[in-house]
């Protein structure tokens, strides 16, 4: 039986940001990983760095996360492919934007300014290859996209160097409290104490809440992407459009990649995902018609990741509203990478002293409990 | 046979799919339609044959019969019985996908379709093993089996001077074809490791008991009286300045050049695994042959219900056993829609069993002589491993030593190495032998790919021609 500070249940961005952020405080963790670190969500994701388009009660930490991107080699030792060229919501008619407009209100009303409107010359200047019928859009300068993978394991590496214990390949079979102290059983039946735990178990998260009495609706998806053969560069800001699901950049190699948020089939269980070449057509759709230029492009590869989704589309962060010691962070399908090094140092303020001074009451896990509107 | 145009010919759903127009797949659909299934063949060439009998009905060597030898010819009566059948038929045509469900996904011309079948038997043949020596994708340096290829199609030979090398049956055929063409070889560089004789004199009272023998010496004497033949090659290394000038070997512990323009690599060849691999089916280490094959029974079943392979796709056994396995599989097929009565499989199975017992029988001895030695299989230092992304074995092994990469799909996320055009088609064999060699242990533990569809490459314009259904648009909407 050994013992640490903190014991942190799943390797993906936001452990290993949690354990990361835990060691530069001095605390003693222990990450433990089912599989390897980044396996799935954080290691295959789209890797945008976003904060266009957030939920409103989400911009404050993705405003507060976007200070830690921009100084990322600092915090991690490893630039983490992170560039900044901008993310755009292209408007394909005058009603979407109308939509931009409005979205751009109440960004303002809320504090903040990052959005803004751009028309079809600017449009044109920033997305060269851009189609014709497209008429300007919404976007947020800063942003851009990084590498998910190699950031993850820039974030476990860091956080390995400064004295964490990464245990890889080895599951958390179940965790219990007695007393002030955790003891979480591993596959391999080692067990560890800690009498703090931090639930950053992804797609899997819920098993483990439901484990300590703590149920929540939490769904595994699985978001597909599409990557082509290498293309003459054409596109530097990642893309969306305000009326349809894309993610659409072009990396520095020439390949692009195509996502958004179409689902294939995840299936937990089985530690596998299975892509759904329907619902890519309509993916593909989206680019050819906003993107000509790429009809012809090869897709060389398409995959799904297991994602976590709660039924409000907000993730849990925060202490459980239950167990003392247990704080839970996941539910991130499809927005979390951004989010990675935020919420990282806010787990590790709470632990440390307590309280943070971001907002994060929107994602107690207390909203899911009986009696709430789920 | 009907031959179909265009996917938009093709029925929503077939009782039999067959994947692959080579031996397997020809036997398979001809008997299949035969017994009453509702067939299709679909092939990625123009015309029946695979690559063993590739272009048998249209080669510009028809006239002269005696080039390409009397076993390819054989490929004709298999055409030839496949196009006197009622199966449909889609040349030309790329499929990219096969689920689980037996979803298949192809494309022909630009225009991509999703059909469904009861029953899937994937003949989808071997592949050349990778021959990762030093400068080997330089321009000058090419597989033998692509060289052969053009002998088939066009009747071509290379120009200047051409140096063949590596081992297995295939290479002395493919001398043989070019010598009856009038194209010899400077040298030929036999890497087969002498060793490999004590394992292979265990399996000679079968080998020569069995069809090879008679073959495999008329082509050894063949070759050996026109060209030189170094044996017992340990390393060899393709030099040049942008592109192939001299190949430099090592021999008896003696290391010597000689002077080329092209150089023709071939160790034998392994199962095509990428299809079978993606539609979900379990692969086997087949520590023998050293490759990756799906795991399957005695009539071509795999892990997934309703998918069957045959031929050399689900291990290599030759032209001859492959069109005897496509008609097992045609039979299992025929009693699992209900076609075929009582044990009526059985008993027409027999005969076919019996004929290619005669054809294993010699296996054991060509899989133990031509085993290619593990330099020849794996990577190191600067040679490179995955082609597309330019990764080389010294990265996977420094990936292995200082990151504890496990295997091959993990090395994809720090690498890229399989990620490029081929998909990992190319490099797959000698990424997960690589790993295993760094780690020291066998290929088994180590893993293969994981593949998901498409296991093809298709354009984004053809994949947005799929009719669109209302599970399309209930996505999330965020970035």
């Amino acid at each position: 039986m050994t013992g640490a500070d903190v014991l942190v249940i799943g390797g993906g961005l936001h452990g290993c940001s949690a354990a990361l952020h835990l060691a530069l405080k001095g605390v003693a963790v222990t990450l433990v990983e089912k599989d390897y670190v980044g396996r799935h969500a954080s290691g295959v994701n789209a890797g945008g760095v976003r904060r266009l388009g957030r939920a409103l009660p989400e911009i404050p930490l993705s405003v507060a996360s976007m200070e830690l991107w921009r100084r990322i080699e600092e915090l991690t030792d490893d630039d983490c492919g992170f560039e900044s060229h901008g993310q755009i919501k292209i408007a394909e008619s005058e009603e979407d934007l109308a939509k931009c407009r409005a979205r751009r209100a109440a960004v303002m009303e809320a504090g903040f300014a990052h959005e803004e409107i751009i028309g079809q010359d600017e449009l044109r200047a920033l997305a060269p290859a851009v189609s014709d019928h497209c008429v300007g859009g919404l976007i947020s300068r800063g942003d851009g996209a990084a590498l998910p993978f190699r950031t993850v394991q820039a974030f476990r590496n860091k956080a390995a160097r400064l004295g964490t214990r990464i245990i890889e390949g080895v599951a958390v079979r179940g965790v219990a409290r007695s007393g002030g102290i955790w003891t979480a059983t591993l596959a391999d039946g080692r067990r560890l104490q800690a009498p703090v735990v931090v639930n950053s178990a992804g797609a899997w998260a819920d098993r483990f809440a439901a484990a300590v009495g703590e149920p929540v609706p939490l769904e595994a998806v699985a978001p597909m992407l599409m990557i082509t053969e290498r293309r003459a560069p054409f596109l530097t800001p990642v893309v969306g459009a305000m009326s349809r699901t894309l993610s659409f950049k072009q990396f520095p190699n020439g390949t692009t990649l195509i996502g958004g948020g179409y689902l294939g089939r995840a299936d937990p269980d089985r530690n596998v995902a299975a892509v759904d070449v329907r619902a890519l057509a309509e993916n593909a759709r989206t680019v050819r018609d906003l993107f000509p230029v790429m009809r012809d492009a090869q897709i060389v590869r398409a995959w799904a990741g297991i994602e976590a989704r709660t039924p409000d589309g907000l993730p849990v962060i925060g202490p459980s509203a239950t167990e003392p010691g247990l704080l839970h962070s996941f539910g991130y399908s499809l927005h979390g990478f951004q989010l990675g090094p935020i919420v990282g140092s806010l787990l590790a303020e709470l632990i440390v002293h307590g309280r943070t001074n971001l907002p994060i009451e929107p994602f107690s896990i207390a909203r899911f409990a009986a009696g709430r509107p789920a | 046979m009907i031959e179909l145009g265009q996917v938009a010919h093709l029925d929503a759903s077939y009782d039999l799919v067959v994947i692959g127009a080579g031996p397997a797949g020809l036997a398979c659909a001809a008997q299949a339609s035969a017994g009453g299934a509702r067939t299709l063949l679909v092939d990625e060439n123009a015309a029946p044959g695979g690559q063993i009998y590739r272009s048998v009905g249209a080669t510009p060597l028809r006239a002269r019969r005696d080039i390409l030898g009397a076993d390819y010819w054989t490929g004709e009566e298999l055409a030839s019985s496949f196009a006197a059948s009622g199966a449909a038929y889609l040349a030309g045509a790329t499929v990219w996908q096969v689920s689980p469900e037996r979803e298949i996904g192809l494309s022909k011309d630009g225009s991509a379709r999703l059909i469904d079948a009861r029953h899937v038997v994937m003949a989808t043949g071997a592949l050349e093993r990778p021959f990762p020596i030093p400068g080997w994708t330089q321009p000058g340096v090419m597989t033998a089996g692509a060289a052969q290829i053009l002998l088939k199609t066009a009747g071509a030979t290379a120009t200047g001077r051409v140096v063949l090398a590596g081992s297995g049956p295939l290479l002395w055929l493919i001398a043989a074809q070019s010598l009856a063409a009038g194209r010899s070889f400077s040298a030929i560089l036999d890497t087969t490791p002498k060793a490999n004789w004590t394992a292979a004199l265990a399996h000679l009272p079968s080998f020569l008991a069995s069809p090879y023998l008679a073959k495999g010496l008329k082509l050894l004497r063949r070759v050996r009286r026109e060209i030189a033949v170094v044996s017992g090659v340990t390393a060899l290394e393709a030099e040049g300045d942008g592109r192939l000038e001299r190949v430099r070997y090592v021999a008896g512990g003696e290391t010597r050049t000689i002077g080329a323009d092209h150089l023709f690599l071939h160790q034998g060849v392994t199962p095509n695994v990428n299809m079978a691999s993606a539609a979900g089916c379990e692969l086997v280490w087949d520590d023998l042959q050293l490759c990756w094959r799906p795991k399957a029974d005695a009539w071509g079943r795999t892990s997934v219900p309703g998918i069957a392979v045959a031929g050399d796709g689900a291990g290599i056994a030759g032209a001859e056993a492959a069109a005897l396995r496509g008609s097992l599989a045609a039979l299992d097929a025929l009693d699992a829609l209900g076609l075929l009565p009582g044990d009526e499989k059985t008993r027409r199975a027999a005969p076919l069993r019996k004929t290619l017992a005669r054809y294993d029988r010699g296996r054991g001895f060509l899989d133990a002589l031509y085993r290619p030695a593990k330099s020849f299989r794996t990577a190191d230092g600067d040679t490179i491993a995955c082609r597309c992304e330019e990764v080389t074995g010294g990265q996977i092994r420094a990936a292995v030593a200082d990151l504890h990469v496990a295997g091959p799909n993990q090395l994809k996320s720090f690498l890229r190495c399989g990620m490029g055009p081929c998909q990992g088609r190319l490099c797959g064999l000698t990424v997960s032998e690589t790993i295993a060699d760094a780690r020291g242990v066998s290929p088994a533990d180590v893993g293969y790919y994981r593949l998901r569809s498409p296991v093809k490459p298709i354009t984004l314009a053809e994949i947005a021609t799929l009719d669109q259904t209302e599970a399309d648009v209930k996505a999330v909407a965020r970035g």
